[in-house]
């Protein structure tokens, strides 16, 4: 009797699935929880933690305090700032003329194709362009690294942007008096704003964070903000390290948000 | 006209410029030299050297690299798969915040996921290497297969699901027969992309992999031997040229197909809008 009442429990169950079929995110919610949040608990609670494990404020004091952390984090917000300005002037221009053409996107796909091969074997072909037409390695070359390695960051959302912009503004400028230029400064450009904010966001995070990539393009003279988190754990200075990967982690969170908020505003592409 | 010429010739030399340093290791992968220069003119010697001389550390490394990323896009696509059909029957409260943390993975930096991965697996000691690597690249891997998911079932008509039933379909034939079949595409393209984004992966495999535990994958190879003097051996560019035609090929491939379906939607939609 109780077998039958236990089994049609089950099958109430299964039949009323439709509503249920939520449960099957749990699982995944589940591996969120364990490998994406708790780590990052896990980052915060050490950026309070001194060595014996106790609570401590001294990790964020001796990061502000300490010259040449802040050094590496200047030069590598100015690095970040040089980079994302030169990919937007380079990239926008690519985006404005592939968005007119016909086989625009094709176009876009093979530009951003050499992305797909690893960094590592991309920055290595350029040190060693560099080195055999005997530039000297330094803050210029990283920069150049940084632009060619995140360019297609900056590309792709634009030319999506741009492409999506419905022509019928900047013919409505034009009726309205506006020469090309005005047109393109009143009407395309503000337009093109969200795709601007992502492209700035995708390549700036990047860069900053960057790993590996200026150490070999400068001989190890410059070094991002990334090299320099991966130098604390290395030395095993969780400590500074966790409060590093907060403050990265912050400019990652900030960036997003005005992205997010500028991308909000567009509505719904092609739905008619 | 100029104006024209001028636009065709920017977007020609932002191209070349993109391809030239990969076009030149494919070139100097046959100068039997590591450096980008034709001493010894042309030669198959690198190619020679990566098949008979090159390290066992480069086989077992590339062994790794596909083992990992087989055994993580697999995990990576059932998880977020399955998943990704949960999270659209969520309520919209609980679906934006499970939406956001899947986005976590994506917008946040290598770095700072590597770092947390690793003193997370450092916390509870798990030592195993290839366990911390599957772990942390599935992590980083199913978001990318949920986002391809869930347009795919935004787009299905849930009236068909609904019809399967109302013909008599259990809900889990009706989920077999109807739904899986109609996200496959997005399974499919989710899987290839973690793949990719698996094999591609450097900066979180190199901090995860715990520094005594020996285990590399190609990429934490190559970066090994960028860094020790001597460690750029010419079998390298043959390597990268390898990977340079593969990568191109199969990324080619991939989109040229999605495009030309993407072209037949397109003209069908304009007959019908006509």
């Amino acid at each position: 009797m109780k077998a039958k009442e236990f089994f049609g429990k089950g099958i109430s169950k299964i039949k009323n699935f439709r509503l249920t079929r939520r449960v099957f995110a749990y699982p995944y919610v589940l591996f969120m929880l364990a490998f994406v949040v708790a780590p990052l608990i896990i980052l915060l609670v050490n950026a309070f933690l001194d060595t014996e494990g106790g609570f401590t404020f001294d990790n964020f004091k001796s990061f502000f305090t300490d010259d040449v952390s802040l050094r590496v984090l200047g030069m590598s917000l100015a690095v970040g700032v040089i980079t994302t300005v030169l990919c937007l002037v380079i990239g926008y221009p690519v985006a404005y003329i592939l968005s007119k053409w016909s086989s625009g996107s094709i176009i876009v796909l093979l530009i951003i194709l050499p992305m797909w091969v690893n960094f590592l074997i991309r920055t290595y072909a350029l040190k060693s362009i560099f080195d055999s037409l005997d530039v000297t390695l330094g803050i210029g070359t990283v920069i150049v690294g940084m632009v060619y390695n995140f360019i297609p960051y900056m590309i792709m959302p634009l030319h999506t942007t741009i492409s999506n912009i419905d022509p019928s503004y900047a013919e409505a400028a034009k009726d309205l008096g506006c020469n090309s230029v005005q047109t393109f400064l009143r009407s395309t450009l503000p337009l093109s704003i969200p795709g601007i904010l992502s492209g700035v966001t995708m390549v700036f995070i990047p860069t900053i964070s960057a790993f590996a990539i200026s150490g070999m393009l400068s001989n190890n003279t410059v070094l991002m903000f990334g090299d320099s988190i991966n130098l604390r754990f290395t030395h095993q200075l969780y400590g500074t390290g966790s409060v590093m990967s907060l403050i990265m982690l912050a400019f990652v969170l900030i960036l997003n948000f005005f992205m997010n908020r500028a991308n909000k505003g567009e509505a719904p592409r092609n739905v008619w | 006209m100029v104006k024209k010429i001028a636009e065709r010739g920017y977007i020609f030399l932002i191209l070349a410029l993109m391809y030239l340093p990969i076009i030149m290791v494919i070139v100097f992968s046959f100068s039997g030299s590591s450096r980008f220069t034709f001493t010894d003119g042309f030669t198959f010697d690198s190619y020679v050297q990566l098949f008979t001389a090159a390290p066992q550390k480069l086989w077992d490394s590339l062994v790794n690299t596909v083992i990992i990323a087989v055994v993580s896009s697999v995990a990576a696509t059932a998880i977020g798969s399955v998943a990704a059909v949960g999270i659209y029957n969520m309520k919209p409260r609980s679906r934006r915040i499970v939406e956001n943390v899947n986005q976590l993975p994506i917008i946040n930096s290598e770095i700072v996921m590597a770092v947390s991965l690793m003193l997370f697996f450092a916390t509870l000691r798990i030592e195993n290497a290839y366990v911390r690597l599957i772990l942390g690249h599935i992590t980083f891997c199913t978001p990318y297969v949920v986002l391809s998911v869930m347009p795919r079932l935004m787009q299905m008509d849930p009236n068909i699901y609904e019809a399967a039933l109302d013909l008599g379909a259990s809900p889990v034939k009706a989920m077999i027969k109807v739904v899986v079949p109609y996200i496959l595409p997005g399974v499919l393209s989710g899987f290839a992309m973690a793949f990719t984004i698996s094999l591609d992966d450097f900066i979180i495999t190199q901090l995860t992999k715990g520094a005594s535990s020996g285990v590399d994958t190609l990429s934490t190879y190559l970066y090994s031997s960028l860094r020790t003097a001597g460690g750029m051996r010419p079998y390298w560019l043959p390597v990268f040229s390898i990977i340079i035609v593969a990568v191109v090929g199969i990324v080619l491939l991939i989109n040229v197909r999605s495009y030309k379906k993407e072209g037949r939607k397109k003209e069908k939609n304009n007959e019908k809008s006509r």
